[in-house]
């Protein structure tokens, strides 16, 4: 078993969860990893009480950004756009269950960074 | 100053030695070193010119009137002087830069502030690197002209009739193209471009950033107007690029930057400037970086750059051959390996360019991952990033065995 290409991380590369594009959508936010110039977006549908009811990324990437898209994607269904903010870099490398060395670690916040632009325009990495 | 050996010309089978960075080791593998169009590693020669530049000779050049000055400057001047007749340029009209993005730019300043105008065309290619693409942007937004771009087709060529029907217009002021792609390897035929673009009434820049380092180049049989390229690729130090202009565009070009060294007196409303090359060296040079290089060129030339431009030849027909063994492996630019250097951009199937290299690197076999500085070309390749690998004269095939290797591991980590 490989210790960063763990089978679930491979599944959620190859068959990402909540991808592609929603129309209508309430929010929405593109960004790019510097690093290679991949690109991740997100479509947010929010009901009136702030809650996102249903989300898609769309955008391409390595097994690392893009397996974190799709695992982050059923933890962030459910919770108020004020919350997205708050979730640091740290609750999304748990989250990942891998260990993510400095070189990658753009690519595993891509995601959350995409999130946190959607939610309150801050476009800068997570910490 | 001691003067530092060169090497005798010997088989390239032997440089490998000369380069203290390849006997790291990791987990008991040698590294093996693929990314040489990002950066070279250097020679001993060149480690230990700049190590004793420092010990034995450092002072600043040019004002001095001690002999440690004098040896300083003689030592710049004197790798100038020899890194000049390496490149086939004078010296007078061979400029330092930090590096050949800092080349292009004092050419986008100083010439095209004075030459280009509203309604004129600056003509690049999609192959170029963004080195070649921004600072004509910025010219070209800032004086009302136009941007425009020749295409590269399937197999990673460009189009003379094309560069024909662009020239047609009569609006072109200046033709900027790569010598060597680094994404494609693509070796362009600068020396037709430039008489082509000439006989429209077009000045010329070529980017031998990649060229220099591999191919026997004469920048003298090119005949641009400008040709610029960097030290670090050359297995010189960081910091040190170079600009070899037309003396008559030099001479009537506004210099880049003020400051010290670049005048010839200063009044207290206007100076006077330096004569070349020095009008366009503002302030204190990379001394040691200059005669790091000038060290690097003597290396390349024991060599022979016939011999390093078959050793790069050699290894690039190898890679394209064992690629095609690794399923799902696409490579892009020329196929002929006569038509291109030794830079290899490739794809596999299923597997992100980011994650190859990490599987790679943990053989201790280093790519690069990315868009390699190149947006618009790999928007027109229709990839987000590529892998690539490429190769100096330390290079082995052994290298890219391992290479291979490392893909088909890559394959197996991602079930393919």
């Amino acid at each position: 078993m490989d210790a960063l290409y763990r089978d679930y991380i491979l599944d959620h590369y190859k068959n990402p969860r909540n991808f592609g594009e929603l129309e209508p959508h309430d929010r929405e936010w593109l960004d790019h990893n510097p690093l290679c110039g991949d690109e991740l977006g997100v479509h947010l549908v929010v009901d009136g009480d702030g809650t996102i009811t249903d989300l898609r990324f769309h955008g391409q990437g390595c097994a690392i950004s893009q397996a974190s898209a799709s695992i982050a994607s059923d933890e962030l269904i459910g919770r108020k756009v004020d919350e997205i903010p708050q979730l640091s870099a740290d609750w999304l490398i748990d989250l990942l269950g891998i260990e993510i060395s400095p070189t990658r670690r753009k690519c595993a916040l891509l995601s959350l960074k995409v999130m946190r632009g959607a939610t309150s325009g801050d476009a800068s990495w997570p910490e | 100053m001691a003067a530092h050996p060169s090497p005798a010309a010997k088989p390239l089978s032997d440089v490998r030695a000369d380069f203290p960075i390849l006997r790291r080791e990791r987990d008991g593998r040698p590294i093996a070193y693929l990314d040489s169009a990002a950066t070279s590693q250097k020679p001993e020669a060149v480690i230990e010119a700049v190590d004793s530049y420092y010990r034995r000779s450092n002072a600043n050049v040019h004002r001095g009137v001690y002999g440690l000055a004098q040896e300083a400057t003689d030592l710049f001047e004197g790798a100038r002087e020899r890194i000049a007749a390496f490149a086939g340029g004078e010296t007078q009209t061979t400029v330092f830069t930090r590096n050949a993005t800092e080349a292009i730019n004092l050419v986008a300043y100083a010439w095209g502030r004075t030459n280009v105008g509203p309604g004129d065309v600056v003509l690049i290619t999609h192959m170029e690197h963004h080195s070649n693409i921004v600072p004509w942007q910025i010219l070209c937004q800032e004086r009302g002209a136009r941007l425009r771009y020749l295409s590269v087709s399937e197999d990673g060529q460009l189009s003379l009739d094309e560069l024909d029907g662009a020239l047609a217009d009569g609006h072109v002021k200046l033709v900027s193209v790569a010598h060597l792609s680094n994404v494609l390897g693509t070796i362009n035929p600068v020396e037709e471009i430039v008489g082509r673009a000439r006989a429209a009434g077009a000045a010329t820049l070529v980017d031998g950033s990649q060229a220099l380092p591999q191919l026997p180049v004469d920048v003298s049989e090119i005949d641009a107007d400008f040709y610029v390229w960097t030290g670090h690729k050359a297995l010189g130090p960081t910091g040190i690029g170079v600009l070899h202009g037309r003396r008559e565009l030099l001479e009537a070009m506004p210099p880049f930057l003020g400051g010290g060294d670049m005048i010839s007196s200063v009044g207290f409303d206007t100076s006077t400037w330096n004569d070349l090359p020095w009008k366009f060296e503002a302030g204190t040079s990379p001394i040691a970086e200059a005669v790091g290089l000038g060290a690097a060129i003597d290396y390349l030339a024991a060599i022979g750059m016939d011999a390093v431009r078959a050793h790069e030849r050699d290894l690039t027909a190898y890679t394209l051959g064992r690629l095609e063994e690794v399923a799902g492996v696409h490579a892009f630019g020329p196929i002929d390996p006569d038509a291109r250097g030794g830079v290899v951009s490739f794809e596999l199937s299923g597997i992100h360019p980011h994650d190859l290299a990490e599987i790679c690197d943990r053989e201790h076999v280093c790519i690069r991952a990315g868009h390699h500085c190149a947006q618009p070309l790999m928007r027109e390749m229709g990839v987000p990033a590529t892998a690539r690998a490429s190769f100096h004269v330390y290079n082995t095939r052994e290298d890219v065995d391992r290479l291979i290797a490392a893909l088909q591991t890559a394959r197996e980590v991602f079930a393919l």
